[in-house]
């Protein structure tokens, strides 16, 4: 055929910019209840179909209805969740604040997307490691890790455990399964596989949770991540946050147009599902049956988490220059705190006193870790680690040369 | 300043002993586990694997898909899990799509968790010219890793130093990069390529203890004692500044560093200031090289006793040729030229060959 036309480059833009409201239609959703459950020893092939749907459990009316919704979730599992995902929130508005403060230098919100991390290490077991990126503080809030510890290396304090060295928000808690952030994208999510395969060599029973976002596929390590997981079926869970947006990229640009990042589980021979992430009991059902099918040697499952960026990306971030101000209040999959609040009022589980009550409680909380977490310094006040300890753990014992230049340093 | 446990030794070659090595460790510690690509079945494209996979089975040793982001990075993961990986990049050529999970990982996982996870890896890596390997498959990248902080960098030269380095480097609980000279492999060579090749069984230093032993890291070996000047240097061109002191009559030193980062100072600095000469020699391109920083710490440590300025013998600054294999390796002749300069150059008096452009800018 002869080419009559110039060739175009194709560049994806979002249908809402500032000033314009976004045309959410390419979400590929479905209703709740829709999408059905596998086997347990479903193959890549038996979820295609799931890779392009959307699993839900609660309808619009706060309903936990289709096959997802089977085992019923204990109700206190659930309090306890919405409990923690209330935490987390108050906790990044509060943190937040302290930024704008200057105790610290910078900071990232996790607003919006409570119910993935918070469902998931609820169904996870003492013992499995979490690879995360660095906006799933949930993992830790809600095992009710101390708030002062995350708050003390917010503020790089004397008793930051990483002793300064870490940006804000690089939590490493190895004893409640976290490991390390590291700033450099998508390097966890192989190294989690690696992690896994390292279990299933020990003949453990232990199983690696791995977290990135829509934007952060794009690397190479995710697919790395993807292919070492499906050749030695590690026991893995690879979880793909798709929050829309990296930075001020539309995960169009990710390569998420006319796709999903769901399918790229199923390419690999990974069993794939798409998943409502604002619907925590969802989140848990499907956490728990990828879980249970790492844990008994069933191989990887790669869940993508439709959800919605609700804040700014960081501290340094200003949303208002690339999307529309209202975005996520038009974002068709909702808050999942109101979803799940919703649910449990209509189970009559929770009331609106005991969320007011309990809204109070944590502030007050979250309030007095913050003091206490002060007390032993902030950046702005440079009541930190000592300054000898910047040249320890570079390597197991100090060289010669770090020696030498400790000197130089005059400490 | 080695340790042994074993009382037999037999000739091996570069091959037997990295094999010996890993073999050994295999055996020591359920933990260690051997990976990388062609590294399984059938033993590696070098043979240093061969027959691990049979006698430790598949979980221990394994084949891995050709993705060195992938093999570090995993890696990395187990190490956070408690295993000791040794892993294979196959060319050290191809090391550079690892390089996110070597530097920013590895390297670092250690400091940026206060010591709560550490990376106690091996990078195994072929590396260096003077086989015809053109230009992805003769590289010496040392100075991209001695330049980050976190890191080991190792280059044994011979047989019975690459197995008690290598255990050393598996036990060490830092990531080590571990550079082999490919060209050494099956015996030494001295840069004079007409001649035949004399195999590691005819050579003292081919003789290896079957069991444990290990040589520590950091630790510097007086290759060749001498008194006129002292060659810093390590891999295969501690047999060129061999015979480049024989075929001139100098005296040299010759120092084989071993631990190019962290490096054995002392032996370094004692030599230096005893002969008060040095010439520094590596393979890789030498503008911004490790050369560079050893002429630097020579500068430092030793500006009193020089009675020359320290001469640089390195790759030239292009990428490896194929056909100009020797034209661009440094070869005897070249480094015996540099002794020379050395010992006739008068103090403050450099004959650098610059001359200043007066015309720039104008």
């Amino acid at each position: 055929m002869r080419q009559t036309s110039p060739l175009r480059l194709h560049v994806p833009e979002p249908t809402g910019r500032p000033g314009h409201a976004t045309d959410f239609s390419y979400l590929r959703l479905a209703p709740a209840g829709k999408a059905r459950k596998p086997a347990l020893d479903a193959t890549a092939s038996d979820t295609a179909d799931l890779a392009y749907s959307l699993v839900r459990v609660l309808d619009d009316e706060g309903n936990a209805v289709g096959p997802w919704a089977e085992p019923a979730v204990d109700t206190e599992l659930l309090r306890k969740g919405l409990i923690a995902m209330i935490k987390t929130r108050i906790y990044d508005a509060r943190m937040l604040i302290a930024q704008r403060q200057k105790k610290m230098s910078f900071y990232m919100q996790s607003l919006g997307e409570e119910a993935i991390g918070t469902a998931q290490v609820l169904a996870l077991q003492k013992g499995d490691m979490c690879f995360p990126s660095y906006r799933q503080q949930n993992l830790l809030i809600a095992q009710d890790v101390p708030l002062v510890d995350m708050m003390c290396q917010l503020f790089s304090n004397e008793r930051d455990r990483l002793k300064g060295r870490q940006l804000p928000v690089m939590y490493s808690m190895r004893e409640h399964g976290f490991f390390s952030i590291s700033g450099n994208l998508a390097t966890q999510f192989v190294q989690a596989v690696g992690w896994a395969m390292a279990s299933a060599i020990k003949g453990d029973t232990k199983i690696a949770s791995a977290w990135i976002g829509d934007g952060a596929t794009a690397a190479a390590d995710f697919q790395t991540a993807l292919t070492f997981a499906h050749v030695y079926q590690a026991p893995v869970i690879l979880n793909v946050i798709n929050n829309q947006w990296a930075i001020s990229s539309f995960q169009a640009i990710a390569g998420g147009e006319a796709t999903t990042f769901a399918a790229r589980g199923t390419g690999t021979g990974i069993v794939s599902l798409r998943v409502d992430g604002n619907d925590f009991l969802a989140v848990y059902a499907v956490s728990q049956w990828a879980a249970e099918r790492a844990r008994s040697n069933l191989g990887p499952t790669l869940i993508e988490w439709v959800s919605y960026r609700a804040g700014p990306h960081s501290t340094s971030d200003d949303p208002s220059k690339y999307r529309p101000a209202n975005d996520w209040s038009r974002f068709p999959l909702g808050d999942p705190i109101e979803r799940l609040k919703q649910h449990l009022m209509r189970v009559g589980a929770w009331t609106e006193e005991e969320h007011i009550h309990i809204q109070k409680q944590i502030e007050a909380e979250v309030i007095a870790a913050q003091k206490q977490a002060e007390a032993f310094g902030t950046l702005a006040n440079g009541q930190s680690s000592s300054v000898a300890t910047m040249f320890e753990d570079v390597y197991k014992e100090m060289p010669w040369h770090l020696r030498r230049q400790r000197q130089q340093a005059g400490i | 300043m080695s340790r042994h446990t074993s009382s037999s030794s037999r000739p091996m070659t570069m091959i037997q002993a990295l094999r010996s090595a890993m073999d050994v460790m295999l055996e020591r510690d359920s933990n260690v586990v051997v990976f990388g690509q062609d590294v399984g079945y059938f033993g590696g494209v070098f043979r240093c694997t061969e027959g691990l996979q049979a006698k430790y089975g598949r979980e221990r040793v394994f084949d891995a898909p050709i993705s060195e982001g992938g093999i570090v990075g995993a890696a990395v993961g187990m190490g956070a899990y408690g295993l000791r990986p040794v892993v294979e990049i196959q060319f050290a050529d191809y090391f550079y799509p690892a390089t996110d999970q070597i530097v920013s990982e590895a390297a670092r996982l250690r400091y940026r968790t206060a010591g709560e996870f550490i990376a106690p890896l091996t990078i195994r890596m072929p590396c260096g010219g003077g086989i015809y390997g053109g230009q992805t498959h003769s590289q010496s990248p040392e100075a991209l890793f001695t330049h980050v902080t976190g890191l080991r960098t190792v280059m044994p030269s011979n047989p019975y130093d690459a197995k008690g380095l290598l255990i050393s480097a598996i036990e060490s609980d830092d990531p080590v990069i571990f550079l082999e000279p490919k060209r050494l492999y099956n015996g030494p060579f001295d840069g004079h390529h007409d001649q035949p090749v004399v195999p590691w069984s005819k050579h003292p230093l081919g003789n290896v203890p079957d069991g444990y032993y290990s040589i520590p890291l950091e630790s510097a070996s007086v290759f060749r004692p001498g008194t006129d000047l002292t060659v810093l240097t390590y891999g295969t061109m501690v047999y060129v500044a061999e015979v480049a002191a024989r075929e001139t009559g100098v005296n040299a030193e010759i120092i084989d560093l071993r631990s190019l980062w962290p490096l054995d100072l002392d032996t370094i600095v004692t030599s230096v200031r005893k002969t008060g000469r040095c010439v520094v020699l590596h393979e890789a391109t030498q503008t911004s090289g490790f050369g560079a920083e050893l002429t630097t710490l020579i500068q430092e440590h030793c500006f009193y006793h020089l009675e020359a300025p320290v001469e640089r013998v390195a790759g030239w600054d292009t990428p490896y040729p194929h056909a100009h294999e020797w034209a661009y390796f440094p070869s005897p002749q070249r480094v015996g030229d540099a002794y020379r300069r050395v010992m006739d150059g008068s103090p403050g008096q450099p004959d650098s060959g610059f001359v200043v452009n007066h015309s720039r800018g104008g």
